[in-house]
């Protein structure tokens, strides 16, 4: 137990040391020095997020075809805790599940990640952007709004934030006898 | 009653009871997939194998008896079943993520229970494409082979579509015979075997969709369901079949339309299959409802206007309405003195109303309990399958499953009623003749008749001549080729006559005492009596053609004495859905002179579904009780929102309507008991009884046994030229034919012997003439009859013009030419 007095003397140490003076000095210094990158001039600079970040979703292609990769499981919708997920999905014309339209309400989502965690496609995940201010409360995203533009294609990235596979994926999985048999076929 | 111990604990059941059955009665799992209630066993996933007195068996089709000593899983038993479950997860496709059926797979669920987590066996895949029959998907692939579609299109449905077909697939590495558990290789060697596929390229199918409802996996699913939604999104919603007078318990799966309409859509109709089949109608036909429904104050005020200044003196409806507004329309009658309009219910009222003054009961006896448990079953005046579908599919279980046997008798053959079991007879006969058959029933199987009907029938048989076939032995001389050695040891035939006794069939003529009304009705009644050998509990089934004949008021005292008089439990099927109900609870007129308001019917204003001058709610957007078929008050619930005015509105506005339409239910009347809508249940329990709202009494009253006249009304008619009023499977009204499922144009549905006797071909354009009245209309094949029927589902063609009451009519056939 500190005493009173203990107390009053680390008053006494920490108002009078030096060391609020070699703060007041640094200060002093990057406001005088030229290029200082302590103060981001938001909105016209934005700061880098890390992949693990949270932001509003995107949803993605594969590299290779373009296709979507969302094949309307509906996992996603069902896992969400704040029930903000909602889709429409059909069959399509070369007989696969086909999603027709896919929203998310921006305004009630609360960015826990379990949707991109549960994806088993890796297709609804987390993006960087973290600017969902709105003149309502209620504010929906669309299909359209997550999806990689086929354009962008090429500079869409792999995701690596929460939900992603590891890096050692590929090792860590147990191949099944089918794909034994595969291989023998492929061998012959 | 014996007692038999599942786990240590003690169960009352029957002797020779499935061991699986008196388990799932009592709420004790044992796993299987193959097995359905009310079929046989098909022994397909070993699943339910349990130890008996130590012993292993399957537990579906093992027979309980007394004492018995069962336990449903030990440390072996779960071994196999894990790799039971392990076998069906080779090669099945990982596609649950889009499968229609994941969330309730019962190959997911086993999986999951049994802890299958890793593969060790493996074969090369075959290439499988997808089929679509008609309303149903098949999806090779994902099939399990339990046989479940097949088992129940055979037991219940009746119609033997399915089967199972090679599945030409790779062969396997014969050391798994050794690796694998035994029953598990024996699953698998099956499976590896054999797939599902369709009897006569799928001509012999009805589209009733119950195999898609029973499939475990996604293999059989809905075409129009596929892909649109997730198990887990839907909300059911307990309803009753608003199409036909079975009211089975049916769920309402609906979920919002879409995004960005959020109001409620049904996506399918989905049941407790063990117990209660659907017919194609209730499980496909339930987008009917009035979509753009708007209050029209106007018109209310207008009919409300009409009602206060006496104006409206009829009131013409039908019978696709529930017991509560039924008792709207008594109440309006009541105030108003309104005559209310229903011809088919009147029909059925007065059919009913003779039919106690003779049988004693204010009620008919039977229900689908007394049919499925029945071993001697007539059906009589009815196109079964097309008048009352889930009727037909408990006749076929009891022929399946009791042995039982059948009589059928109907003017139109029906070839899938007759394909249903060797032991059903099926009795064509002219359309003149109806009270011939229950005559001759009462005769046979009447008991203590009253005197003066004793000594009729005592009158009423023939001494007819009949060849036989004796066994004679004769003498007869043949002439015998014979193979001897002749003296070089070579071989030559020699011909030699010889004296044999044979036995020859000899034409013999006897006379015998026939029933002039079995004559009549042309029956082998040597056949009858071998059907009738051993059997003891007995039901008839009366239709809509007796309802609707010359001789109805006749008919029905027969039916009540047969009631009365013999151990028949009879059956009247009310025509409509809610038939029996309005019969009970409106007293029913004939048209007056004045104006009517018509309520889904034709009037001088009308309130209705579609196309009336006040919207009215359709029978998914309402809440209310049908009394159905069983004679039981069924709850029904909406699945759809409903924008507009309800008839409760109209009495609601001339106050003398309760706030609610539920309100009504506890005062439907004296025959009613008085329970409130909301504490009617609406489920089967696992032994397959029934929770479904309640069961009418029978209320026993003196009965008539006064004589009368028996003469038949029914002129002879020329059969070549008889139609028939019916509807195609899975068509009943208007209503069904909303649906988008079910949306069909009215044909004349013939089958082949009535286009060679008119020289038709399928599709050709024909005119049918009546009394001066012409319609025009294609003709469709129907192979499954001999007969042409006319079908009243299509509200844009009047078919009543061509059948004055009753359901035969002679007209005359003409094709048009293009």
């Amino acid at each position: 137990m500190k005493t009173n007095i203990d107390k009053f003397r680390r008053f006494l140490k920490r108002t009078f040391s030096v060391e609020l003076f070699v703060g007041l000095g640094v200060v002093l210094r990057e406001m005088l020095k030229k290029n200082s990158n302590h103060t981001m001039f938001y909105p016209m600079e934005k700061v880098n997020i890390d992949a693990r970040y949270r932001g509003v979703h995107k949803l993605l292609r594969l590299a290779e075809s373009g296709n979507e990769r969302c094949i309307g499981c509906g996992l996603c919708e069902k896992i969400c805790v704040s029930n903000c997920i909602a889709m429409d999905t059909k069959l399509g014309e070369d007989g696969r599940k086909k999603v027709i339209n896919y929203s998310i309400n921006l305004g009630r989502c609360v960015y826990c990640g379990l949707c991109a965690d549960v994806c088993p496609e890796l297709a609804i995940v987390h993006g960087g952007d973290y600017e969902f201010a709105s003149e309502q409360r209620a504010y929906y995203g669309f299909k359209e709004d997550f999806l990689t533009n086929i354009k962008d294609l090429k500079e869409q990235k792999e995701f690596e934030g929460y939900g992603a596979l590891p890096n050692d994926a590929d090792f860590k999985v147990k191949l099944t006898p089918t794909t034994y048999i595969k291989k023998d076929q492929e061998n012959d | 009653m014996v007692k038999i111990t599942i786990n240590g604990k003690t169960y009352k059941c029957e002797e020779g009871e499935q061991i699986l059955k008196i388990a799932r009665s009592n709420g004790v799992f044992i796993p299987a997939i193959c097995y359905l209630s009310g079929c046989s066993p098909t022994l397909a996933c070993r699943l339910c194998m349990v130890e008996a007195d130590g012993k292993r068996v399957y537990s579906c089709n093992a027979k309980a008896k007394d004492g018995m000593n069962v336990i449903t899983s030990t440390p072996d038993i779960e071994d196999e079943r894990k790799a039971i479950m392990q076998t069906y997860c080779i090669n099945h496709p990982l596609e649950c993520g889009t499968c229609d059926q994941s969330g309730e797979c019962e190959l997911q669920n086993f999986v999951f229970h049994m802890g299958v987590d890793t593969q060790e066996y493996a074969i090369k895949d075959t290439y499988k494409p997808m089929q679509n029959w008609g309303l149903i998907d098949y999806d090779p692939s994902l099939c399990i082979v339990c046989e479940r579609c097949v088992t129940v299109c055979k037991d219940k449905m009746g119609n033997n579509a399915l089967k199972t077909v090679p599945r030409n697939s790779e062969p396997f590495d014969k050391s798994l015979k050794e690796t694998m558990p035994k029953e598990a290789f024996a699953v698998w060697n099956k499976f590896q075997k054999s797939l599902i596929g369709r009897n006569d390229d799928g001509l012999s199918c009805d589209s009733c969709g119950e195999c898609a409802a029973v499939c475990p996996v996604g293999a059989l699913t809905v075409s129009s369901f596929k892909y649109k939604s997730n198990a887990w999104e839907l909300t059911k919603i307990g309803a009753s079949n608003p199409h036909s007078s079975d009211c089975e318990l049916i769920y309402y799966d609906v979920k919002p339309a879409s995004i960005e309409d959020r109001k409620d859509k049904i996506y399918r109709v989905s049941s407790d299959f063990d117990f209660g089949e659907l017919n194609k109608a209730a499980r496909f036909g339930f987008d009917f409802h009035n979509e753009k429904a708007h209050k029209d104050r106007i018109v209310l005020e207008r009919i409300i206007k009409a009602f206060k200044e006496n104006k409206i003196k009829n009131i013409k409806f039908n019978s696709f309405i529930t017991n509560e507004e039924a008792k709207m329309l008594s109440i309006l009658k009541d105030k108003f003195d309104v005559k209310l309009v229903n011809k088919e219910a009147k029909k059925y009222q007065e059919f009913l109303k003779e039919f106690s003054k003779y049988s004693g009961a204010d009620l008919y006896n039977g229900d689908f309990d007394t049919i499925k448990s029945s071993d001697f079953i007539i059906s009589a005046g009815s196109f079964l399958r097309h008048d009352a579908p889930n009727i037909s599919y408990k006749l076929n279980n009891a022929l399946k499953i009791n042995k039982a046997s059948a009589l059928y008798f109907h003017p139109l053959k029906d070839s899938v009623v007759e394909g249903y079991s060797k032991n059903l007879l099926g009795c064509k006969h002219s359309s003149n003749l109806d009270i011939e058959i229950l005559l001759w029933i009462l005769q046979k199987f009447g008991k203590n008749l009253p005197k003066w009907l004793q000594d009729k029938f005592d009158s009423e048989f023939e001494n007819i001549k009949k060849d036989i076939l004796v066994d004679k032995k004769e003498t007869q001389t043949k002439i015998v080729k014979k193979k001897v050695k002749d003296e070089d040891g070579k071989e030559v035939e020699v011909e030699e006559e010889k004296e044999v006794e044979v036995v020859v069939k000899t034409k013999k003529e006897i006379l015998i005492n026939v029933s002039k009304y079995s004559k009549m009705l042309g029956l082998d009644e040597e056949k009858i009596d071998k059907l009738l050998d051993k059997k003891t509990k007995f039901s008839l089934i009366i239709g809509e053609d007796f309802i609707t004949s010359k001789n109805a008021i006749l008919l029905a005292k027969l039916t009540g004495l047969i009631q009365k008089y013999s151990e028949f439990n009879v059956l009247i099927i009310p025509p409509r859905t809610n038939s029996l109900g309005v019969a009970l609870i409106c007293e029913l007129d004939e048209m007056m002179d004045g104006k009517t308001l018509g309520y889904n019917e034709d009037g001088d204003i009308t309130l209705g579904v579609h196309g009336c001058d006040l919207d009215a709610p359709a029978l998914n957007q309402q809440e209310g009780t049908f009394v159905n078929l069983e004679k039981r008050v069924v709850p029904t619930n909406p699945a759809l929102s409903y924008d507009g005015y309800e008839l409760n509105d109209i009495l609601k506005a001339l106050n003398l309507g309760y706030e609610y339409s539920a309100d009504y239910t506890d005062k439907l009347g004296s025959k009613f008991k008085n329970i409130k809508f909301d504490d009617l249940e609406n489920s089967y329990d696992n032994s397959g009884k029934s929770h479904r709202g309640y069961k009418l009494n029978i209320k026993h009253t003196e009965s008539i046994e006064d004589e009368f006249e028996i003469i038949s009304k029914n002129e002879l008619i020329d059969e070549e030229n008889t139609i028939y009023k019916a509807n195609p499977i899975g068509q009943f009204s208007k209503f069904t034919n909303r649906a988008s499922a079910l949306n069909s144009v009215a044909k004349l549905y013939a089958g082949e012997e009535f286009l060679k006797t008119h020289s038709l071909e399928d599709k050709d354009l024909i005119s049918i003439d009546r009394n001066g009245k012409t319609l025009s209309l294609r003709i469709e094949l129907d192979n499954k009859t001999d007969g042409a029927y006319l079908p009243f589902f299509d509200d844009k063609i009047d078919v009543d013009e061509f059948f004055d009451g009753s359901r035969y009519s002679k007209v005359s056939l003409k094709r048009s030419e293009v």
